[in-house]
């Protein structure tokens, strides 16, 4: 219903106004920017409140790592900033592991689930489709406010006696379980686990909007073959979180049991200081199962959308088709499908049946075919390009180094037998913060900086991206590219202090490297805020196409509207990839042009399943060639 | 409009005013107790004069960009104004990445060969020996594959970085390629699949390996405790619910096995004999972790597991291998179990056989006196001799 009403709204609303009429809406501050049930300002409350929450996942990591740089040196400021937490200006043991706890949760779920995914499938989705709004609107801003609730509730754990979660991302019980096993596992992990439920609420609420929106409101012409890769990718991530995420809430719900009414689903024979606990008939691995049917997947919820974003990017920025729209589509599909069927490959060392493992590592190697047909894909859309580096370019073709280097670790760790020496060493924090940590980020640093004309009106300063860009493209390989090698020697992760361990204190030098490293690329994130926050307001005003592409977003006008087009929807009449095309006059040929207009550059293979066109089409030839024969 | 009267609006002014003042507080309150430590002002003044420093050398880095990113535009204004071409910030990216792919494989080569060599010494173990074969061809192969990939990523990137006389060219698809990139990724990854099967089966699946010596591993936070089956070469039975005072490890002791058993501090194996450990962890979970002898499992509550593995090369041999006098190859925690994880070691020592022998001699029993005197009480040992009883009467 509430479908309808938008657009009846939004259609009837500028026909009968126009649209340079800005007094019109009667909306009120509550509404146009809080509670706004407006796609494009649902995707900016997504885009700040993530760009927020990374800023302070990474200020968490600096603070990690400068005890992992400086061992024994004490810094007053840490205890002037986080008192207890740091007495003596040292880092307190429980508090690290806080650190590095929250730092993965916000990055995973609240950086690169929410706050990719939420802000460009509702930006996008509506306006690459030809939608006037997302299916439900309502539910659409119940999403953003759930996620908002879970940030404020994860944060909050920051200010409580005994302080946030801090059993790792991965809240394995019992050590989550038991309130007694470490501080972090009190009330910080109730707040923990009562913030995702609602961060789950939130993803699903979005999903099932972005589903539906996507299979349903796709305007005239726009059939699934027609649809840019960015869409494929959200409406693929957003199946793969609808199915993946209900089965963590059960896991959640279970754990919130164990640790607060007694119950044993997770429990069994437990001495915690030789006290015999009451828990029987429980099973640990079940919890990982659980937590891992999301978790797995999860990661390509975090990768396909920066991909999607990525394929388009690619495309436009080398004004040239996508190399392979269709292999992009199954290979992101294969990936779709078979994430569920790998999340073994993080348990083969827990103790689950040798036999499964062995299964596990097959599924696991299969799902590296679609992702290297990915990357081959945008090497050939390169290949005879004519290559734009917009600061967009350049953070899209990061994320294809990115994806290359951290994926091929991936094939050490999803073979069981190598996992068994290198699991949760260094290795592996190198491995996902290539694959999925750095290449997200990218696409979604890609994506801000593609779309941030068609968000705020505004262009962004180029050459303050270019500086971005270098600094934090340099700046995370030297961050994780030596993390292979300790991860090679044994060195494992969620250490506080490697001191302890004559044989890991050689590695000290590598880690105050990394630690600067790091610093750097955090120092690098400045040139962005500023530029992101100086542009909105003071930026150039953008065109309504400023980089010559052909997707529908930029047919919209630049300022915002609700309903997005004035008047009518325009029809889709092509695939979104004409570019370079032979015999157009423009390097490029936007959805919305009918072939009818563009006779000199169509091709036989534009009118599959189309009779007449094809008919005129080569009437059309016919008659060009008797005209250049009679010159 | 409805943005301005927000910021005009004076009662969320002072609303917001409040919540920071209030904010303030609450985070001063907090900190409070953990100042009794008394830091002198002069401390303090010296702490904010660093971070002074550092947040000017910032600002100062800030300043020199924006007027670097000034002269760069003034210089291009100015050759724009006197008929020249702007700067081509197009040729500059790919060059960069020319630069870039040049100086990261160089990079790449150097982290080989200088971290690469700071890498885990050979394999101590049978079954390692196999891990790392299966290493060296994976690593051989993605090697190749990454270098490829990236000069092919970074070389299109300078090759054909963007020119207003040239244009695209127009490649949707070809099959045929597509087919070709699907299957030779598919046929090395199904080789990889099929050798990492079998070397991951003939690790895991070790049924036909003996065990000669079982060994008992418990973790808990944050130690591990051994226990040696005695001349029976049988571990008694153990259970969760008797753990308490000196039987820390809840052994039973209607079990006659368990009367022989003892207790060590060190993980003394012998070389040449099948090892099996059996592993249990009491609180959380735990992980054995043994990277010299590529070896590692989880200890699970409730769930035991264990190892089968054959030592190859004694502590003293490796030590002369590495030139390290102090090598020791060790078993640590490798699953996040709390605040001291990171501080949860036991040497583990490979010695001959007759080394091994004498050294069991030494160890001490785990029914120690203590023990023998708490399980009489409770009446789970027979009391034998008035001694004791006179000893308990008193």
């Amino acid at each position: 219903m509430s479908t309808i009403s938008v657009q009846d709204h939004g259609v009837h609303h500028h026909d009968g106004h126009g649209h340079d009429d800005h007094g019109h809406h009667h909306d009120t501050f509550l509404t146009k920017y809080i509670f706004s049930q407006d796609h494009k300002m649902i995707a900016k409350q997504f885009l700040i409140t993530g760009i927020t929450m990374a800023v302070i996942a990474m200020i968490l990591s600096i603070l990690f790592r400068i005890q992992l740089a400086y061992p024994d040196k004490a810094f007053p400021l840490m205890e002037t900033l986080l008192g207890r937490f740091a007495p003596n200006g040292r880092l307190d043991p429980g508090f690290f592991l806080s650190l590095v706890t929250i730092h993965g949760t916000i990055m995973v779920f609240f950086v690169l689930t929410a706050g990719l995914s939420g802000t460009f499938s509702n930006l996008l989705i509506p306006l690459q489709v030809g939608a006037r709004d997302m299916a439900s609107p309502f539910m659409n801003m119940l999403s953003y406010w759930f996620f908002f609730l879970a940030s404020v509730i994860m944060l909050a754990s920051f200010f409580i006696e005994k302080g946030p979660a801090s059993g790792g991302w991965t809240i394995y019980p019992p050590l989550s379980a038991l309130p007694k096993a470490m501080k972090g596992s009190d009330l910080g992990m109730t707040l923990w686990l009562i913030s995702m439920v609602f961060f789950i609420a939130s993803s699903l609420l979005g999903g099932i909007n972005y589903v539906s929106t996507i299979l349903n409101m796709r305007t005239k012409g726009m059939d699934l073959w027609k649809m840019p890769l960015t869409i494929w990718a959200f409406f693929l991530t957003a199946i793969l979180g609808v199915l993946a995420f209900p089965v963590l809430v059960a896991g959640v719900v279970l754990l919130i049991f164990d640790r607060s009414f007694g119950t044993s689903f997770y429990l069994s024979e437990i001495v915690l200081n030789g006290k015999v606990m009451p828990f029987e008939g429980g099973s640990p691995i079940l919890f990982q199962h659980l937590f891992w049917f999301l978790g797995h997947p999860e990661v390509y919820i975090v990768i396909m959308p920066a991909l999607g974003i990525s394929s388009e990017i690619i495309a436009t920025n080398s004004r040239k088709p996508i190399f392979g729209y269709h292999a992009m589509v199954y290979s992101l599909i294969g990936i779709t499908v078979l994430s569920f069927i790998v999340w073994g490959h993080h348990m083969f060392v827990t103790g689950m049946n040798p036999f499964l493992g062995g299964v596990f590592m097959i599924t696991t190697l299969i799902i590296a075919v679609p992702s290297a047909v990915k990357t081959f894909n945008y090497l050939a859309t390169l290949w005879r390009g004519n290559i734009r580096f917009t600061p967009a370019m350049l953070f899209a073709i990061g994320l294809v180094s990115f994806f290359i280097s951290g994926g091929l670790t991936g094939i050490f760790l999803g073979n069981a037998a190598l996992d068994i020496n290198l699991h949760d060493t260094y290795f592996v924090v190198a491995h996902f913060h290539l694959v999925m940590g750095s290449a997200a980020i990218f696409g979604m640093l890609a994506g801000v900086y593609h779309w941030f004309p068609r968000m705020f009106g505004k262009m962004m300063d180029d050459r303050l991206g270019y500086l971005h860009f270098w600094l934090t493209f340099i700046g995370a390989y030297l961050v994780f590219f030596p993390m292979h090698f300790m991860g090679l020697d044994g060195v494992p992760r969620r250490y506080y202090a490697f001191t302890e361990f004559e044989s890991m204190s050689r590695w000290l030098s590598v880690n105050t490297f990394i630690t600067w490293a790091a610093i750097m690329s955090a120092l690098a994130q400045v040139a962005f805020l500023f530029n992101f926050i100086y542009s909105i307001f003071f930026g150039k005003k953008a065109p309504m196409n400023p980089w010559n592409s052909n997707t529908m977003e930029w047919t919209a006008p630049v300022e915002h509207l609700h309903g997005n087009w004035p008047g009518e929807i325009p029809t889709v009449y092509r695939w979104p990839y004409d570019y370079s095309k032979p015999g157009a006059e423009e390097d490029f040929i936007p959805q919305t042009v009918p072939l009818s207009e563009t006779m000199s550059s169509n091709q036989e293979h534009d009118f599959e399943d189309n009779e007449i066109g094809l008919e005129a089409h080569k009437q059309w030839i016919a008659a060009n060639r008797k005209n250049e024969e009679v010159k | 409009m409805a943005f301005k009267n927000l910021i005009n609006s004076k009662k969320l002014t002072v609303l917001f005013a409040t919540l920071l003042l209030g904010g303030n507080q609450l985070l001063m309150a907090a900190a409070a107790p953990a100042a009794t430590t008394e830091v002198s002002e002069e401390a303090q003044a010296a702490m904010w004069t660093g971070v002074g420093y550092y947040v000017l050398m910032f600002l100062l880095v800030c300043v020199g960009v924006a007027i670097v990113g000034r002269i760069v535009k003034v210089y291009d204004l100015t050759n724009q104004l006197q008929g020249k071409t702007a700067t081509n910030w197009n040729n500059i990216m790919a060059i960069g990445f020319a630069v870039f792919l040049v100086i990261g494989m160089f990079g790449a080569f150097w982290s080989f060969i200088v971290q690469g060599s700071m890498n885990l010494p050979e394999s101590a173990s049978v079954h390692g020996v196999k891990t790392d074969n299966m290493f060296n061809i994976t690593f051989g192969i993605t090697v190749i594959v990454f270098i490829i990939t990236q000069i092919l990523l970074f070389g299109f990137s300078y090759f054909y970085r963007g020119r207003k006389d040239r244009r695209a060219y127009f490649y949707p698809h070809n099959n045929t390629i597509e087919k070709v990139w699907t299957i030779i990724p598919a046929i090395v990854l199904t080789v990889l699949v099929v050798f990492g099967f079998f070397t991951w089966r003939t690790i895991t699946n070790s049924v036909d390996v003996k065990g000669d010596i079982n060994i008992d591993v418990t973790g808990h936070q944050f130690a591990w405790e051994l226990r040696y089956p005695g001349a029976d070469q049988k571990l008694g039975k153990k259970h969760y619910k008797l753990v308490g005072g000196s039987n820390n490890l809840g052994v039973d002791f209607k079990d006659k096995n368990s009367f022989d058993d003892m207790r060590a501090d060190t993980l003394v194996i012998p070389v040449g004999r099948t090892i099996r450990l059996n592993i249990i962890a009491q609180d959380v979970i735990h992980s054995v972790y043994m990277p010299h002898f590529r070896l590692q499992i989880n200890a699970v509550p409730g769930l035991p597991t264990y190892f089968k593995f054959e030592p190859t090369i004694t502590t003293a041999q490796m030590k002369a291998k590495t030139n390290d006098a102090k090598f020791e190859y060790l078993l640590y925690c490798s699953k996040i179990c709390g605040d001291g994880h990171y501080n949860m070691k036991k040497i583990v020592k490979v010695v001959t056989p007759t080394e091994y022998n004498n050294w069991l001699l030494q160890q001490k029993p785990y029914l120690n006196d203590a023990l023998k005197s708490e399980l009489k009480v409770a009446g789970i040992l027979p009391n034998d001799g008035a001694a004791n009883q006179v000893a308990l009467n008193n």
